[in-house]
Formats: C-alpha cells, structure tokens, sequence
C-alpha cells in the first residue's frame, strides 16, 4: 500500500468522524467549524489524487473546494448565525444515542452499496466511495433528526460533500464545467437560504421548524 | 444556429434586465415581449429540428433533437402565454396591496430566469448540466413560492426547498455513477457526460453499476416530476405561490424532469437489456396515480387540487414512458403537451377566480360563470378537459394509454381506470359548484386575461379530434428516440 493510498484512507476515515460529530453536535458555530472541517479534508483529498495523477483540472477542484467549502461558506453561515443571535443557542437533540445506532446501520449499507461499483472503478481514491456514501447518507439523516433551519442547511451542505467526495472517489471528479455549474448552484443555494432564515423568523418568530411542519385546520391533509 | 442562442439568451436578457426595472410600469408588457420572442425563436428551431434532424451546437455542448424540440416549444409556448396571463394578475396583486415593488421586481426577473434554466436543461448535451440546470429551476422558484411571505407560504416554501434539494441530491449520485459507468467505455474528459456519445455506447455500459444509476436518478428527478410517495412539496408550492408561477411550475418544470428521467430510462434500457427501468416507473408511476386521485377527494383549497391532479397526471406518463413502445410512448408524449395546455388554462382561470373571491378555499368560490362568464366558462371547459372527458386531447392521450395498457398490463389498465373515475368525482363536483351556484364574487380592477384560457382550450380541443400529420410524425420521431 503506497503512502497516497494511506494517506487517502486517513483523509476518509477522518471525513466519517465528522459526519458523525455532526449527527452529535449541539452548537450551531461548532457544527459551522466541522463543515468547514469537512471541506479541508475534500481539499486534502482532492490534492492527493491530483498529486498521483498529475491532472491539472484537479487542482483547480481542488481550489474550488478550498474557496467554496473552507472560506466562503462557512464565513457566510458563521455571519448568518451571528446576525440572527444565534451563537449561544443548543439544540435539543431526541435520543443521540439512537441516532448514533442508525447511523453505524447507514454506514454498513453504503459500504454494501458501494462495494460492487467501487471494484469497477481505476483510481486510488475507490476504497473511499464508501465513506462518501456513508457521509452523505449520515448528512440526510442529521437533516431529518434536527429541528432548527440552520442545521437542516448545515445538513444539505454536508450531504452535498459527501457527493463531492463520491465524485472525486470513483471518477477523480466530474468534467470541470458540471463542477463549476454544481459549485455556483451551492453558493447560490447558501444566498437563497439566507434569505429564506430572515423569512422564517420574521414570519414565525423563531427558526424552529416545528413551525414549518403543522398547518392550521382547514387547509386540508397530506399522505 | 442564432435562434438556440436567441432561445437561452433572451429569457437570460430578460432577468438581467428585470433584476433592475422590474417594478417599472411597463414591466409586465416586457415580460410578455421577452417571453414572445423566445416562443418565436421556439418554433424557428423547431422548424429547423423537423426539417434537418438533430442538431448539434456549440462544440456539441448543445443537442436538440425531435423530443427534446417538442417540449422546448412547449415549453417557450407555455412561458409565453403565461406572461400574459401574469399581466393583469401581478397588477390585481398590486392594487390589492399583496405585492410590492421589490417582490414585483424578484418576480419578473425569476421568471425569466426560471423559464431560461428550463430551455437550458431541454438543449444541452450534457446530462451534468442538466442537473446543475434543474437545481438552478429549483432555487429561482423557491423564493417565488414565499412571494407572499404569508406563514403557509414560507411554509411551502421551505418544504419545496429541502425536500426537492435532498431529491436532486440523489440525481446528482446517479449523474456520478452513470460518469463512472461511460468513463469506463468513453474514457475520460469531458466527453463521457455527453447524451450524443453515451447513447451511442449504451449497450457497453456496466449494468450493475447503471441500474443503481438509474434507481438514484428515477428518485432525484421523480422527486420534482411529484412522484409519490416523493410528491409531498408539490400540492404546498402549487397552492402558496403566485398564480402564474403554479401555471408554470404545473405545466413546464413537471414535463422537464419527466424528459431527465424518460433519457436516464434510455441509458438504462440499453445497458441493462431487462425491462427493470420501464418496470419500476410503471410502479411509481401507478402508484402515484392511485394516490394522488384519492386525495384529490378530501382537498378543500382550489390550488391544492389541481396540484393534486398534476400529480396524476405525471404518474399517467410516467406510466405510458414505463410501458415503453411506440404507442404508449405517442400516448404518454401527447399526453404532456395536451396537460400542460389543459392544466396551464385551469391556472388562468382560477387564478383571476381567487383574486375576485379574494381566498383559495373551494367553498368560498360561488357562481364564477354569473359575475364572469369568460372565467367561469374556461374553468368549467378545462375541468372537464382535464378529467378526460371527449372531445378534448387530454381523453386521446387516456383513451391511447389506456388501449395499449390494456394489451401490455390488463390489470394495471383496470387500476387506472378506477383512479380515473375517483378523481373524476373528486374534482367534477367541486368545479361545478364554483362555477355555478349563488355569486358572492367581486369585480376586478384589471380585467383577467382571457385569450391565454381560450388559445390553451382550443389548442386541446383541435388535438382531441385532428392531430395534424406533421404533429403525428413529430410524435412518432420523439417516441422512437425514448422508446
């Protein structure tokens, strides 16, 4: 085993913790510092495999990921939660210890999942397509557990890493203009969102969807 | 070709523009003229598609052929029409206070946007940007849906927004698996992603790995097509936003993401060589029908249940796609053009119905065809159109879905018929009764946009009885692309 393939594997191992740190993570700053954690690892990541190969278009993904995951959207959520007040806040978290259960049940399909595509794939990063799998599914699941808007965002930008990561894994990326395209959709998605927080609290006075999921009688039924 | 450039460009212009003179006076007539030509430069490109063929452009960065031509004039048509309608809306909206000018500005401008990331999405020959173009659709409509910042709006919107961004979050892990799989044949570059190459190599790709592709891909862009049980950000979106943007989300968005998955199903089909692609959308796409008809019986808010209907109306082509062939295939792409025209009328009309009744519930609405016979009358016509009653297109497209269903699936032609009558009551009554029935209706300050109605109830009434020939071979070409 080369010193990439190891090195590859740590960078994965350690893109796992943090999806599970997330899935335990009461404070909203510490879940923004384990997002941008995530995204120095997708760099790392992505700068090994642009090391072993020599393609150029990697290094430029992986500056992208450098802008994008390490520097803009994490300032642009650290000024959100500042702006709305709400560094101090915990969350109340049902039952971590559950959450952690299905979590290790996600992490054991993904690597079912991933074991017949991954032997298809050439590049050093394949043994990863796994722990990609498992962080994006780990990432839905945070989504679903957590009730404050701000973490569903969190959620939706971690699961867009591990898609990231899935990408770089078995393909060493997707051609550059769909990277581009996907990276502008993220950033644009980080304003929308932003907008749609200051919404949300001044039409509910809280950031709690709990507001977001009862609808007031008359209004009819969903399935 | 200057009219595909013309075509992305313009509705492009058109937001830049709006993004600064939306709130202008005269906004909601450039609206109109912008979404005019682009119709304009629709149908010359179609001319060019049905006359010479495919066509490639730009580096074969962009790929019209006969299936994707026929949704882009849709498409273009629809966009069209719709401004037109939004005219005398948005300024009812305006004068009732429910608006102001930096919403009316957002409004305009994302429209164009909205109807540009569509175009895009139809025209390119990558199966990439196709998915950075439908997320982009999703976020231009998103803020729209809250237009109104009403909390069931906010509501809605936020339902939207993370249940479609998780949905194309698979898309875009099917989009992978499937660059994995041609990449693997095509090798690498940018190349492997393009439809023209990947259709070419189909039979060579790995099936197991595109069967997983597929089953992502059929979730992600089923989530926005409304699927069930994946439908439930679609009856809120369509219910809290404004009018026109339900008319297009209904009409066109829905038809965009049935295109992504009727193209994955191609790949599919070729790499796999088993029917499990057409199986599973004849699953989700009966499903779908089944549900969505018994909902519409316990619906109260008008938008609600024409939501409602859409989602029927997608599991019936998703259905006729998954029965793959040459004329279920017909049926099911007839069918999307007779329902975006049916169901883009039945917005029109209850739109200017909601303004004058001033609310949603179905209850409050009485007696349209006394206070406005125009009105009433188009939302009478394009109820009973839209339920498959005859002379009208969208009963063609059943009764040929439901013919060839019967020869291939017997029983699931049976379910479908079921489900058909259910919504049939479930919406007959209620149309009626807002339609006739004791007036309590006020008058509007700008009188509604009838032509739109109209032109859309004629246009499937012609197709209920005269599909003209160079339609039939247009059909018959798109169908034996994806069939």
């Amino acid at each position: 085993m080369s010193f990439a393939n190891q090195l590859v594997d740590l960078i994965a191992a350690l893109l796992l913790l943090t999806s599970f740190a997330m899935l335990a993570q009461r404070r909203l700053t510490a879940l923004v510092d384990l997002l941008a954690l995530q995204g120095v690892l997708l760099t790392a990541a992505t700068l090994v495999a642009a090391w072993v190969t020599g393609h150029a278009h990697l290094y430029l993904s992986a500056l992208l990921s450098l802008v994008l995951k390490v520097v803009v959207l994490p300032t642009l959520l650290r000024r959100l939660v500042r702006r709305l007040d709400l560094q101090w806040d915990r969350e109340a978290l049902v039952n971590t210890p559950t959450t952690m259960l299905v979590g290790i049940v996600l992490v054991i399909v993904a690597f079912n999942l991933a074991l017949p595509i991954s032997a298809l794939s050439g590049t050093i990063l394949r043994g990863a397509l796994g722990i990609a799998l498992a962080s994006v599914l780990l990432a839905f699941l945070m989504m679903i557990t957590r009730r404050k808007a701000v973490s569903q965002v969190i959620g939706f930008l971690a699961m867009e890493n591990g898609l990231f990561f899935a990408a770089t894994s078995v393909t060493y990326g997707m051609p550059m203009i769909v990277e581009l395209g996907i990276a502008l959709d993220v950033l644009v998605a980080a304003f929308v969102f932003g907008i749609f927080f200051f919404r949300i609290r001044e039409t509910f006075d809280s950031l709690d969807t709990r507001h977001l999921e009862t609808r007031p009688a008359g209004e009819g039924e969903d399935v | 070709m200057p009219e595909l450039a013309l075509l992305l460009l313009l509705p492009l212009a058109g937001a830049v523009t709006f993004a600064f003179l939306g709130a202008s006076a005269r906004a909601p007539e450039a609206n109109a003229a912008f979404s005019g030509f682009t119709a304009l430069a629709a149908v010359v490109l179609a001319i060019r598609v049905l006359a010479e063929g495919p066509q490639l452009a730009m580096r074969d960065l962009f790929h019209v052929d006969a299936f994707s031509v026929l949704l882009v004039a849709l498409t273009a048509l629809v966009g069209f029409t719709t401004s037109l309608f939004s005219r005398p809306y948005m300024r009812n909206e305006v004068a009732a206070g429910r608006v102001g000018p930096t919403a009316l500005r957002l409004y305009h401008a994302m429209y164009q946007l909205f109807v540009a990331t569509m175009l895009l999405a139809l025209t390119t020959n990558n199966i990439g940007i196709l998915w950075v173009a439908m997320e982009t659709a999703t976020l231009t409509t998103v803020l729209l849906v809250s237009l109104y910042r009403t909390p069931a709006s906010v509501r809605a919107a936020w339902k939207y927004f993370i249940l479609c961004g998780v949905g194309i979050a698979q898309a875009l892990f099917g989009t992978i698996l499937l660059y994995l799989a041609a990449e693997r044949v095509l090798g690498g570059g940018g190349t492997a992603l393009l439809w023209t190459q990947l259709e070419g190599v189909k039979d060579q790709l790995e099936p197991s790995v595109v069967t997983i592709a597929f089953v992502f891909l059929l979730v992600g862009y089923g989530t926005k097509a409304g699927l069930v049980p994946l439908h439930n950000w679609l009856p809120d979106a369509h219910a809290e936003g404004p009018t026109p943007i339900t008319a297009v989300l209904s009409g066109l968005l829905l038809n965009v993401a049935l295109y992504a998955i009727a193209r994955s199903k191609v790949l599919a089909d070729g790499a796999l060589g088993t029917p499990l692609a057409g199986n599973l959308m004849m699953g989700f796409g009966l499903l779908t029908v089944v549900v969505a008809a018994f909902m519409t019986l316990r619906q109260t808010d008008v938008k609600r249940l024409f939501g409602y209907s859409s989602v029927e109306h997608m599991g019936l082509i998703t259905f006729a796609f998954g029965i793959g062939g040459a004329a279920a295939t017909f049926a099911g792409l007839l069918h999307m053009t007779v329902h975006s025209l049916t169901k883009s009328a039945i917005f029109f009309a209850v739109g200017h119905a909601t303004q004058k009744a001033g609310t949603q519930v179905i209850d409050e609405i009485r007696g349209l065809v006394h206070t406005s016979p125009a009105v009433g009358w188009g939302l009478m016509l394009g109820g009973i159109a839209i339920l498959g009653m005859p002379p009208f297109g969208v009963f063609a497209a059943e009764f040929l879905l439901l013919t060839t269903a019967m020869s291939a699936q017997p029983w699931a032609a049976l379910v479908l018929l079921v489900a058909l009558a259910v919504s049939f009551a479930g919406i007959l009554w209620r149309v009626q009764a807002m339609v006739f029935g004791a007036p309590n209706l006020k008058p509007l300050l700008h009188r509604p946009a009838i032509l739109p109605v109209f032109v859309h109830l004629g246009l499937t009434l012609l197709l209920g009885f005269y599909l003209p020939p160079f339609l039939a071979t247009w059909y018959r070409e798109a169908a034996r692309l994806i069939g």
